[in-house]
């Protein structure tokens, strides 16, 4: 196996196990920030991981996907800071 | 399984990049479930986004130019993005959580903390 | 004219780049769409642009990139080292406050941006009647050393770019 297959496959285990332990941060909060945060940390992770599938298959079209959730998880997590600071959205 | 086939230093450039940005990444995720307070919780997934995001960023950029023998910059767009994206998220929820601070979250206030105030 | 369809410069030549970045090319019709984007998108926003005095000094901007760089890279280690244990018996996190003599809003926000870019440290909140910004650190030893930090590496620079 070259060096290249070894790597994706280790990034991928990494970036797998990254989200399960953010997920867990997300269910056991202990307050509604660290779950927004942890979120915030799975949208990052995840966005990682699209990348590197992308480097596996050796197509650019996984780029606009690591975009799109790059900017779901900007918008999500700033919509959900707000709310945490003044409990409602748009004023 | 992988796409086009680049030359054996190319791998190994991508595959160090690679392993140390995810690495990187897991080690921050790490961090956001070992810390005991909120704002020691905050630290950590800024790995994640600094160079984390950044090493595989890099990974990308130079396997796709590697293969498709063109400079390929596009994946700038997201480091670029991510970069400045992510200190305004993290200072809106270290402000919420500083509005809703407990002391029993772990964190020590600073003894003469006041409720901020609100326009900035 | 040149004042009327291109109130922000700047931001029009980013979106320019932009456009054709995003679709990898710089085929003549993506170069007249970008243009299309580029003089229409500040012309639509510039209701929502608040009118500040901008950033000048292109020699101070590229030396406060590079001191960002080197302690984003250098931040990245330390707080890894902390996460692997390395050194957890001395970690003690805190809560600084430190008084700035920045008054451009700009400013504030782009130090707020590096301090919380850095892996180690985070803009907390801050105080507009006291002029007191709050951070928090990571790995706090000492707070003199931390408003050193603030004060002389970014705050001196700030000051020459914004006023």
């Amino acid at each position: 196996m070259s060096p290249l297959l070894w790597a994706l496959n280790i990034a991928h285990v990494l970036l797998g196990l990254a989200m399960l332990l953010s997920i867990w941060r997300t269910v056991y909060g202990p307050r509604a920030q660290d779950r927004v945060l942890a979120l915030d940390t799975l949208y990052v992770n995840g966005m990682l991981l699209v990348l590197t599938l992308g480097i596996r298959t050796g197509t650019t079209h996984y780029f606009e996907v690591a975009l799109a959730i790059a900017l779901m998880g900007f918008v999500s997590t700033v919509a959900l800071a707000k709310f945490l600071m003044r409990g409602e959205v748009i004023e | 399984m992988s796409g086009a086939s680049i030359p054996l230093w190319a791998e190994w450039v991508v595959a160090v990049l690679l392993v140390s940005g995810t690495g990187l990444a897991f080690l921050g995720t790490i961090g956001l479930t070992r810390f005991r307070s909120f704002f020691d919780r905050m630290h950590a997934p800024t790995l994640c986004a600094s160079m984390g995001m950044a090493a595989v960023v890099l990974a990308s950029i130079v396997y796709f130019t590697v293969a498709g023998q063109r400079l390929v910059v596009h994946e700038l767009l997201i480091a670029i993005f991510v970069t400045m994206t992510t200190p305004v998220t993290f200072t809106m929820l270290a402000r919420a959580a500083y509005l809703r601070r407990l002391e029993s979250d772990g964190d020590h206030f600073p003894p003469d903390a006041r409720t901020p105030s609100r326009d900035t | 004219m040149m004042k009327r369809w291109l109130p922000y410069p700047r931001v029009s030549l980013l979106l320019f780049a932009l456009w054709l970045t995003l679709n990898q090319t710089l085929d003549p019709a993506h170069l007249a769409l970008a243009a299309v984007v580029a003089v229409v998108a500040p012309l639509l926003g510039s209701p929502f642009m608040p009118v500040r005095k901008g950033a000048h000094r292109l020699d101070h901007i590229l030396l406060l990139c590079g001191i960002v760089f080197i302690d984003i890279v250098r931040s990245n280690i330390a707080v890894a080292l902390i996460i692997l244990g390395a050194r957890r018996e001395q970690t003690r996190s805190g809560f600084v406050r430190i008084k700035l003599n920045l008054h451009n809003p700009s400013a504030l926000a782009a130090l707020a941006c590096i301090i919380t870019s850095c892996p180690g440290t985070l803009w907390v909140s801050f105080d507009p009647q006291r002029r007191e910004m709050l951070l928090h650190v990571l790995d706090l030893i000492d707070e003199e050393e931390w408003r050193d930090i603030v004060k002389y590496r970014y705050e001196r620079l700030l000051v020459e770019i914004f006023e």
